[in-house]
């Protein structure tokens, strides 16, 4: 009795009957998405070595990381970054790999754009040179981030020897309050297991809460589970898969499209299958949260508090709270709903989705940010995004509310572009990581939803949004 | 890729648990578009008083002097004693680059990120998992002996200390025949280029849809 993760890895084995590969498989790889940070270095070496890509329509590159979220027309500014990106260009051009460039409205973070456009499809292996490539295991794919070397290997090969991971199966049952999103059970999960928790294991993330999910959720949950140590997360197809794939571009069609759907509804884990670990939680009982350190697993819920390092008596733990608290400017003890904020940012390839700006609109509405805040942004996963959410007449609901509205990219992510927080200040980010210095040198970052990240530039401060009146 | 045999090194101990990659190589110098020079970037929040920026010469600026790299005592050191959950984080290849750039060839630790580990032994640095209470034991020596040394030994999968102790490491037998004799995988892959064929060939008769 096979898991989803088995099926997958059964599929993409190449038989080589080789002798000395130990524990490692080759192992096929369907999707191949690059962007412009960690592909160079592979492109060059493929040159050097006087090879070629493989299988060219495999590949689907997009410069996401150093683009600018203001306007374009002039371009990228800092030469560095604009090398980058060119390097990328070229790259695609030479060799005739399909790219979306940054004026064009299907750029985007690729991890936004591969399952849009419905290059990302169930029973791939879908790898690309960034860990948040767990995000497209939502569609019942091996979804997984790999090195740059290993990038060079996909290029040449069209595969990867790979070991079998364990699998996880992460069970979430029930109904989540409202106000309750598929962010606040990544980190709860990850609060449960630890960023380490995952480690060797590819996620399946199942149980009634899960299956309710939309595909925007479930993304968002996958996405996470990187920050739990999984190299992959994945769901399980069923309709809500299927219907969001129906129609895109680069899905099959008419009798292919039959035959494709029949195989994907395979792809889910039989009923006695057997797992080498479970975790289970219970929506029901999952609260808005808040990170307050520099680990995602250093994650409360908005009703909670910053813990006490006197309170743990494992020494390296204690001193790393210790260590986090410090660096965040953080009291032992102090109420999460009294931190305030100086910026926010709705945005990543976690969150940055038409729900995603659905849900913070909502909460914004006919508001205003508070005086404290400096500056809160809204930057779309995509093009097409920015250009649905403009159609429903979000940016205006934003920009009434004193947000900025911006070009899509990853942003102050990870602030490889001019989007950064400056030394000291605390921003409430819906991206995936809270590491130090990671949304700019000295800066602070609390992990929250897009409806959390909204309510606390309303407020000021974290607040929790199924309190805030309508 | 760099052949892998013995070492015997200094050892410098990073005493923090979940070490990331951001860390180890912060994301502005990401923007290269290089394999090379990221050594002196290695850990730059932690190592320098003033902020980094790529291009810049690592030598004329503000060193930390509490940073544990900046002590004397640990200068030229190959081996990094860490903590549990090192490299996690992004899949940045430039975090391995760095820190065998700077000139460690090898890294203990209780434990790593998959993908980390997975890096490091593309490129020839070898990470070692032994117990975090066998670490507990190298952190304290360290601590005591200035210019402490161990022994790395890959062919017997051991790491010794000055006095004799010796403790036993696993590793996939592939990634050990790969770092003894310095293989390009990519190679050795492309041996296989009729079987892989073969497999495309047959999945593009079962699921077209793919190839499209």
């Amino acid at each position: 009795m096979q898991t989803l993760y088995d099926k997958l890895w059964d599929q993409h084995i190449v038989p080589t009957e080789s002798t000395d590969a130990g524990s490692m498989s080759l192992i096929y790889i369907d999707r191949h998405l690059v962007h412009e940070v960690t592909s160079p270095q592979a492109f060059e070496s493929l040159k050097l070595a006087g090879r070629k890509p493989w299988r060219l329509n495999s590949i689907l590159a997009v410069a996401d990381h150093n683009v600018p979220t203001t306007d374009r027309s002039d371009g990228i500014q800092d030469p560095i970054s604009r090398l980058q990106v060119d390097t990328l260009d070229q790259n695609c051009d030479e060799l005739g790999i399909t790219q979306f460039k940054m004026n064009d409205l299907r750029q985007g973070i690729v991890h936004v754009i591969g399952p849009e456009q419905g290059a990302t499809l169930p029973g791939m292996t879908v790898v690309c040179g960034d860990s948040h490539t767990s995000t497209h295991g939502a569609f019942g794919c091996l979804a997984f981030g790999i090195g740059t070397s290993e990038v060079e290997h996909v290029l040449a090969t069209q595969c990867l020897l790979i070991k079998k991971s364990k699998t996880m199966h992460v069970v979430v049952e029930g109904q989540l309050g409202l106000g309750v999103t598929a962010k606040d059970i990544a980190l709860a999960i990850i609060g449960k297991i630890g960023t380490a928790g995952g480690t060797g294991y590819a996620i399946e993330f199942a149980g009634s809460a899960i299956r309710e999910l939309s595909m925007e959720g479930r993304m968002t949950l996958c996405n996470m589970a990187i920050e739990a140590g999984a190299r992959a997360g994945m769901v399980a197809v069923d309709d809500t898969t299927i219907n969001y794939i129906k129609g895109r571009p680069f899905a099959p069609q008419g009798e292919m499209w039959e035959r494709a759907v029949t195989y994907w509804k395979t792809l889910h884990s039989e009923p006695e299958a057997v797992f080498d670990r479970t975790v289970t939680l219970d929506a029901a009982q999952i609260k808005p949260q808040v990170t307050w350190g520099t680990s995602p697993e250093m994650v409360t819920t908005i009703d909670g508090t910053v813990p006490d390092p006197a309170r743990v008596t494992d020494e390296v733990k204690r001193k790393d709270m210790q260590h986090a608290l410090n660096y965040m400017g953080l009291k032992a003890n102090m109420p999460i709903q009294q931190i305030t904020v100086d910026k926010v940012f709705i945005g990543s390839c976690t969150n940055s989705r038409i729900e995603d700006l659905r849900a913070a609109a909502q909460v914004v509405k006919n508001k205003k940010i508070a005086a404290n805040i400096k500056l809160a942004m809204v930057v779309p996963g995509s093009g097409l995004v920015k250009q649905q959410a403009e159609q429903e007449g979000l940016d205006k609901i934003f920009t009434k509310a004193g947000f900025e509205w911006r070009e899509p990219g990853c942003s102050m992510c990870l602030a490889m572009n001019d989007d950064r927080l400056n030394p000291g200040e605390r921003c409430a980010s819906t991206s995936n990581r809270n590491f130090e210095g990671r949304q700019g040198s000295g800066g602070r970052t609390h992990l929250v939803s897009p409806a959390m990240a909204a309510a606390a530039a309303i407020a000021g401060h974290f607040v929790d949004v199924r309190k805030m009146n309508g | 890729m760099e052949k892998f045999h013995t070492l015997t090194a200094v050892v410098a101990p990073i005493d923090r648990a979940n070490v990331d990659t951001d860390a180890i190589i912060p994301k502005q110098f990401l923007k290269s578009i290089k394999r090379s020079g990221f050594g002196q970037y290695l850990f730059d929040e932690w190592r320098f008083l003033d902020h980094g920026e790529p291009g810049m010469d690592s030598s004329k600026r503000q060193p930390n002097p509490e940073f544990v790299l900046n002590q004397p005592r640990y200068r030229g050191a190959q081996i990094l004693v860490a903590r549990a959950n090192f490299g996690c984080g992004s899949s940045r290849e430039h975090a391995p680059w760095a820190l065998q750039d700077y000139g460690f060839r090898v890294i203990i630790a209780p434990s790593f990120a998959d993908i980390f580990f997975n890096n490091c032994f593309k490129i020839g640095l070898l990470p070692i998992v032994l117990d975090s209470k066998i670490l507990d034991l190298i952190f304290v020596e360290v601590a005591m002996h200035p210019g402490y040394q161990l022994t790395v030994d890959l062919q017997n999968q051991s790491v010794s200390t000055p006095d004799h102790k010796l403790f036993e490491f696993e590793i996939d037998i592939f990634r050990k025949h790969c770092l003894l004799n310095g293989l390009d995988e990519i190679g050795l892959t492309l041996q296989h280029a009729d079987k892989i064929k073969a497999f495309e060939d047959k999945r593009r008769e079962q699921q077209p849809w793919l190839f499209a």
